[in-house]
């Protein structure tokens, strides 16, 4: 209508104004520029930056200069590291595998109808609630070496003679680490899966008992292919957050004892931050980048697979 | 000694008066004594100091109040701002690199030397306290002294020392505490046979784990690197220090591996260990407490053996004061510094911290805390038995790495507990140490 106005002489123009701003793809980008923005300042320049800091010899206060894989050839020398590339994934798959068992379980149990369901319901995430930090402290207290409720109560029922070595000894403080982290992600697993379960619709159950289905049955051939997408980003979540994790360890033992507890995470602050060694650090992060892609590929590629997801066979 | 804590406040309080009264009616401004250069703070200067979080409250009440007369004197306002220790390495060093915070910081250990060209040559006012008051401990000096600048000025060391139960080490058959190595371990098997056993920090305890695996190594010959920054700890030395500490550590109530730096405080206040080493702060806890006045009356403090080497050496804690070039008021920067490290203030600051601080000027070493209470007495050694972080080498980013990725500590902890031979745990703290001092 416009159009109609305007000189002949001004049309091609105007055409062309008016078919860029009218344009789809143009359109689509001007309105994903403020996402991309955020996206880039907020998510690509810090990982870009870290990435960057990694292949440099920066320290604290001071700038690096390029030093290409000098800090990769050095840790790939560097025995702590090894140990801690083997703490973080037996930490992150014992954790992880133990949550999925036990939040599944969970799930399933608040599923079947209990008095106080809401009430329960609500308790269960308290672990999750709790900061981490808060949450850690107790624990640092429970697995005290003097004077750990657990030990003074097996020792009162006469079960043990000294208090348990909790964080002492490596393999101890290992398992301690692990049950801890397994204690704070239960309820995020639990209470996903627990809503998961609550979208399969009853009827299938039905149809299959009444086709003479076991219980067993209906779990693993209705309940488990309904949930396993959801069950694939929730693991995803798990373990990343579980690889990830820093503030349990730094509170209950900084990486001790003997750096037995030690995570890449923990080694990565330890270096860059009271060590100074901002590029070794940055690099022990980066170091973390391919076992975190290779997670999210095996729940991306392994986890939803269609058809396995409407119950046909995997091949 | 019958002197209470109450008489000590008041002693620093007239002090202070007295220190005060000298510059009023002395007409001169107080700085132009001596040697020392004399700065005219700028027109308007305002300065920002930061510090780390005090541990005692006089500590920080005659900080302050020092900086009061400062302001009052010469009308320049100070900003006393305090982070908790183990922020300040961070803090500084962001500062230092992009060039603005505070004109002032009060930092640890070697961390002038991670960004020196950062900070302002303080050689003339260094050199002027040291030529009127003694000299400087070298150990503090050398965590201030770059070649011949001074790059920091030496504040304070916060000493570590034993603390122990009189009455346990009795039960255990000791009316003295050993001074000696060998002694001090008989005596820790007697006291783990017959009385309360002993508990040093083996954890990565910032604090506490580094002083004792420092103390292990040195005391018996070992160190991290010679005086050309060479890693030498893998020496016949160490391997004796490291089998040393494994026989000391089967005496030790069982955990310390766990301990980070509060777990000693804690199990000794409950009364479970009768040995351990921290600073004067554990014994301030027991008497603060009206619960535990019989404890307090039973401990009793001292330094940490003296081991083959025939003398008295250990880490501490030190803690220097630092102008930033990047300071829009050098001159009233270095005026509050030439004021605050000065005497009169250093007294009533050395005698607010109850002990927990040393001076690092021998001319100032004579303070009434010191004497106030016989705990403190071995507290005033710190300054002269301080030996730097990665003793014999030059202070660098290397020596400070090493010390916060907790080489030594790691090797006197797999060593002690014998998770590896001492020979295997040397070698492989020469290893990780070489990582840092690579050429």
């Amino acid at each position: 209508m416009t159009e109609a106005a305007l000189s002949p002489s001004d049309v091609p123009a105007a055409r062309t104004r008016a078919s860029i701003t009218q344009s789809k793809g143009f359109l689509g980008l001007m309105f994903m520029l403020p996402a991309a923005i955020f996206l880039l300042v907020f998510l690509t320049y810090p990982l870009g930056l870290g990435v960057w800091l990694g292949f440099t010899d920066t320290r604290i206060g001071r700038d690096g200069v390029f030093v290409g894989l000098e800090n990769y050839q050095s840790l790939w020398d560097d025995s702590i590291f090894w140990l801690s590339v083997f703490n973080t994934l037996l930490y992150t798959v014992v954790a992880s595998l133990l949550k999925f068992a036990l939040g599944l379980w969970l799930a399933l149990l608040l599923n079947e109808h209990l008095p106080f369901k809401a009430f329960i319901r609500a308790i269960v995430l308290l672990p999750w609630v709790v900061p981490t930090v808060l949450s850690a402290i107790a624990f640092w207290w429970i697995y005290d070496t003097q004077f750990s409720i657990i030990s003074w109560a097996l020792m009162n029922m006469g079960v043990i003679d000294s208090p348990i070595n909790f964080l002492g000894s490596p393999n101890n403080a290992r398992a301690t680490v692990i049950f801890t982290n397994v204690w704070r992600g239960i309820p995020f697993v639990a209470i996903t899966l627990l809503a998961g379960l609550q979208t399969i619709s009853p009827s299938l159950h039905e149809a299959a008992t009444l086709d003479g289905a076991t219980s067993w049955q209906r779990f693993r051939f209705i309940t488990l292919p309904m949930l396993s997408p959801l069950i694939a980003v929730v693991m995803t979540f798990s373990v990343l957050f579980t690889f990830t994790d820093f503030q349990l360890i730094y509170v209950l033992t900084r990486g001790g004892p003997l750096n037995a507890t030690h995570l890449m995470a923990t080694l990565s602050f330890q270096r860059a931050i009271p060590g100074g060694q901002l590029g070794e650090g940055a690099a022990i992060a980066v170091a973390m980048v391919p076992f975190l892609l290779s997670a999210i590929l095996f729940s991306y590629f392994g986890l939803q697979r269609r058809r396995w997801q409407q119950g046909g066979s995997d091949a | 000694m019958t002197l209470s804590r109450r008489d000590l406040l008041l002693g620093s309080a007239s002090l202070a008066a007295g220190a005060a009264g000298a510059q009023l009616l002395g007409s001169v401004p107080a700085f132009a004594q001596g040697a020392s250069p004399t700065f005219k703070p700028e027109q308007g200067a305002s300065l920002r100091v930061l510090r780390w979080t005090p541990f005692v409250k006089g500590d920080e009440d005659t900080w302050l109040a020092n900086t009061k007369k400062f302001s009052d004197e010469t009308g320049v306002q100070v900003r006393v701002d305090k982070e908790s220790w183990e922020d300040i390495r961070p803090k500084a060093a962001v500062a230092a690199n992009v060039g603005s915070g505070p004109d002032i910081m009060l930092v640890w250990f070697d961390d002038p030397f991670q960004y020196p060209d950062k900070l302002m040559d303080v050689t003339d006012i260094a050199t002027g306290f040291a030529s009127k008051y003694g000299g400087y401990y070298p150990g503090l000096e050398g965590y201030a002294k770059q070649g011949d600048k001074f790059i920091a000025l030496p504040l304070a060391t916060i000493g570590n020392g034993i603390l122990y139960r009189d009455s346990m080490i009795k039960q255990a058959g000791f009316s003295k505490f050993p001074e000696k190595t060998d002694e001090f371990l008989e005596m820790c098997k007697a006291l783990k046979a017959k009385s309360k056993p002993a508990g040093f920090a083996l954890g990565k305890a910032v604090g506490d784990g580094n002083n004792f695996a420092h103390w292990i190594v040195w005391s018996h010959g070992g160190r991290m690197v010679d005086e050309s920054g060479k890693v030498v700890i893998n020496s016949p030395e160490t391997i004796k220090a490291l089998q040393y500490v494994r026989e000391l550590y089967q005496t030790f109530i069982p955990g310390t591996e766990s301990w980070l730096d509060i777990n000693n405080n804690r199990v000794f206040l409950s009364g479970d260990v009768s040995v351990t080493a921290n600073g004067v702060s554990l014994y301030y806890s027991a008497k603060n407490d009206p619960k535990m006045a019989e404890m307090a009356q039973d401990i009793r403090s001292t330094t940490l053996p003296i081991g083959p080497i025939g003398q008295s050496v250990e880490l501490h804690q030190t803690t220097s004061a630092v102008i930033f070039k990047y300071s829009k008021f050098p001159n009233a920067a270095r005026a509050y510094l030439q004021y605050m490290l000065d005497k009169p203030q250093m007294d009533a600051w050395i005698t607010g911290s109850s002990a927990y601080c040393c001076p690092p000027l021998k001319g100032m070493i004579d303070n009434p805390v010191w004497t106030a209470d016989p705990v403190h007495e071995p507290y005033k050694r710190a300054s002269s038995t301080l030996r730097p972080n990665g003793y014999a080498g030059p202070l660098s980013y290397a020596s400070a790495a090493t010390m916060a990725d907790y080489v030594m500590v790691d090797m006197v902890a797999e060593a002690a507990t014998g998770q590896r031979t001492p020979e295997e745990a040397a070698k492989r703290a020469e290893q990780r140490a070489n990582r840092y001092y690579r050429v």
